[in-house]
């Protein structure tokens, strides 16, 4: 990582989400600015020049579902381990999860955060939990987490299950515009399941978690939405009855968006079949119908976001039998990769589709104000090959865990550089 | 001929050809068994490892016997495991057995998956001997043998398994082996206890214990789990007994004979009727001496040692 004094970019694609297309520019960056946009004469150019040609330019990627494991679990990952592997990643902002030992639901807790965060080069946006200690019973002083820098509201990890505590909670978090990401699960349909509940599980011999686990809690959010006007982000979505949950709430103007992680597009539960418990997630993966659902629900739009839900857990907790492991796998590194693979590649979307998905629609979704590459602004922006190929080595994660089902597996799509307050990082 | 794989994990992916090689395995070792001295060196020399996290007197018991008539070095490991230690001792152990010069691992879990698991950390023959609700070879292809020696044949038999099919490895392992052999499958019991999607496993599936003694021409019935009950997953005892119980009575109205199949140990008066475990349609007692032998077959088609038989 460098501090940047004047750099030029040169060459680049830069991508115009609003016009939905590319055109060649040169870009000089001074400080944490954007200089000058247009044709710049490289030879007369004083500073450091990367030739970005066959590159994309992007508003910096973000990703709104990780789990930092600091406070609590500094083995497993540290805000600085996590930066390090969202920077490899491509990103520039991440949304910390608060279920950390202790949870982020007080004031201290979001300034501990954001301190911790501020020589990186990745912006970390705390979101808070919606109750007290995550245990689902009292809301959150939300007032005073969103001054402290809170963008959001979950208690991730866990749903709210008590519907009139969800209900208060999300009118007022709707006082102050804010959103709240749930965890759609019923607890006690989801009880002692371990996977999707289906064929498989029969087969496997593993206690399942069937659809309606999620269903059932996207359909309450739902129907709170209509009753308090809050904005509820649902985390996760797994299954094709979510997914038509969450498309006719949009058709009706209900104020509900959702995201995708890339291993629900990636493996159905057929993955399964030799017990890796680097494919155990809650939600469990599904199977090919709700694939192509979620596939769907992409093309159409129900589905605004990809995020990693990224989850580290040490090689002691998962080398474990399938049942003791716990759920989540990291994804930070492998999220760009996985969805220029499976998603761009296999064409469900074009390639600006599926990086505004983890750019510009995340910081809609809350209510962010987007990156611009115009003069002026600040320079915060990923510069990414989307045709350059790499394969996966676990040996070297950034992140401090390895729990990662995608070792030795193709990806598309290689980062270059990042950039965000005034610092540059390149692999 | 001999097992393609050099574990037994369960009979999902076992061929035909296998089954009755183990089968008819087992068939010559009965007849070893029925000699003054039941004993073979067979498996000299070879030490076996009984790993048993889950309490099974029975199915450790058969085991233990089997190796001794085949003169292996027998280790016996037994432990439950409570959920606060849940993942530790099974690390633990494989790191012991590891340090031990063990050939063969027999191993009971309450977690599925776990012999596989075993296969990656240690490098003996591992034999599923029960895991979790997902397979218990062993128990299948004694009831396989205990049929085929009644019937001769398994191609195009009818077989129904009735009772807890969610929660039962034996469930499991049976279905996969009986497909496998040529018969046909009935799954019978509550919806409650029935996995999702089982149909598509390729069996009939049944939630009236009428359809099976009509149709089945053996009936393996498995035992419930009380603490079933307590979950909620059926109401009471009683009314389990009377739609689904097997009754003397109801046995000598069905239109058809039937044979009573069941792995055990029974709760009397719940599942099955005293006088029908103790009656003509039984073959309980057959299914224990021929469980000795059939594991007699998979230990030594496992060992290693000269296919050429004592
Ligand atoms: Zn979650």
């Amino acid at each position: 990582m460098q501090t940047i004094d004047r750099l030029l970019i040169c060459n680049a694609e830069i991508i115009d989400f609003a016009a939905g297309e590319q055109k060649k520019i040169d870009l000089v960056i001074c400080g944490d600015r954007i200089d000058k946009v247009g044709q710049i004469d490289a030879d007369a150019f004083s500073g450091l020049i990367f030739d970005a040609s066959d590159h994309v330019i992007v508003p910096g990627l973000m990703d709104m579902h990780v789990h930092l494991r600091e406070p609590g679990r500094e083995d497993e990952e540290t805000i600085e381990s996590g930066c390090a592997a969202a920077m490899a990643g491509g990103f520039t902002t991440i949304c910390a999860m608060p279920n950390t030992d202790p949870p982020c639901d007080s004031q201290e807790d979001v300034r501990f955060l954001k301190k911790r965060a501020e020589s990186q080069l990745v912006d970390v946006l705390p979101i808070a939990a919606i109750t007290k200690g995550r245990a689902g019973k009292e809301i959150t002083e939300m007032a005073d987490l969103l001054r402290a820098g809170a963008v959001a509201f979950s208690d991730d990890g866990s749903p709210v299950s008590n519907n009139s505590v969800m209900r208060r909670a999300c009118e007022y978090a709707s006082m102050y515009d804010a959103v709240i990401v749930d965890h759609c699960e019923d607890v006690d349909l989801a009880a002692d399941g371990h996977m999707n509940e289906g064929e498989m599980s029969t087969r496997l011999g593993i206690a399942g978690i069937p659809n309606a686990a999620e269903a059932i809690q996207v359909y309450r959010d739902i129907e709170l939405a209509r009753l308090t006007g809050c904005r509820i982000h649902i985390a996760h979505i797994s299954t094709r009855e979510s997914v038509q949950a969450v498309r006719r709430a949009k058709q009706e103007g209900l104020p509900v968006t959702c995201e995708v992680t890339p291993h629900h597009l990636m493996f159905s539960d057929k993955a399964l079949v030799v017990y890796d418990t680097n494919l155990k997630m809650n939600p469990p993966l599904r199977t090919e119908e709700d694939i192509a659902a979620l596939e769907q629900g992409l093309k159409d739009g129900t589905i605004d976001v990809i995020a990693s839900d990224h989850a580290p857990h040490s090689i002691e907790e998962k080398d474990v039998e399938f049942e003791a492991a716990p759920f989540g796998i990291i994804g930070l590194e492998t999220l760009l990769g996985v969805v220029l693979k499976r998603i761009v590649e296999r064409k469900v979307l074009t390639l600006q589709e599926a990086l505004y998905r983890i750019s510009t629609a995340p910081r809609k979704v809350l209510n962010l104000p987007v990156p611009q590459l115009r003069v002026g602004e600040a320079a915060n922006l990923s510069v990414i090959h989307p045709t350059r190929e790499w394969v996966v080595d676990v040996k070297k994660t950034r992140s401090r865990s390895r729990n990662t089902p995608y070792g030795g597996m193709t990806m598309l799509g290689q980062v270059a550089a990042v950039i965000n307050k005034g610092l540059l990082w390149q692999p | 001929m001999a097992l393609q794989s050099r574990h037994l994990l369960g009979l999902e992916g076992v061929n035909r050809e296998e089954i009755a090689l183990i089968l008819d395995t087992a068939e010559s070792f009965m007849e070893i068994l029925q000699r003054p001295i039941p004993k073979v060196p067979t498996l000299r020399g070879k030490t076996v490892v009984n790993l048993f996290f889950e309490n099974s007197t029975r199915t450790r018991i058969s085991f233990e016997l089997a190796e001794k008539r085949l003169t292996a070095d027998t280790v016996n490991f037994s432990t439950s495991t409570s959920s606060v230690k849940k993942g530790e001792t099974l690390k633990d152990t494989i790191r012991n057995i590891e340090a031990m010069n063990i050939d063969m691992v027999v191993v009971r879990h309450s977690a599925a998956g776990v012999p596989l698991f075993l296969t990656r950390c240690v490098d003996a023959a591992i034999i599923n001997a029960g895991d979790g609700m997902h397979e218990h070879p062993t128990q299948a292809l004694l009831d396989m043998m205990t049929i085929r020696r009644k019937a001769g044949d398994l191609q195009g038999l009818k077989v129904a398994i009735v009772g807890d099919i969610a929660h039962s490895r034996v469930a499991g392992s049976n279905i996969h082996g009986l497909l496998t052999m040529g018969a046909e499958v009935m799954l019978c019991g509550p919806k409650t206890l029935m996995p999702m999607h089982a149909e598509r496993l390729g069996v009939r599936v049944s939630h009236r214990l009428e359809d099976a003694l009509e149709w089945a021409d053996y009936l393996n019935v498995l035992r419930i789990q009380l603490e079933r009950q307590h979950k909620g997953l059926f109401p009471t005892i009683r009314e389990y007994h009377r739609e689904f119980g097997i009754t003397l009575e109801r046995l000598e109205q069905a239109k058809r004979d039937v044979v009573i199949l069941h792995p055990g140990p029974i709760n009397r008066g719940v599942e099955l009727d005293s006088d029908v475990a103790d009656s003509d349609f039984s073959v309980i007692l057959d299914q224990v001496t021929n469980g000795v032998a059939v594991r007699m077959a998979v230990l030594y088609l496992l060992s290693g040692s000269d296919p050429a038989l004592e």
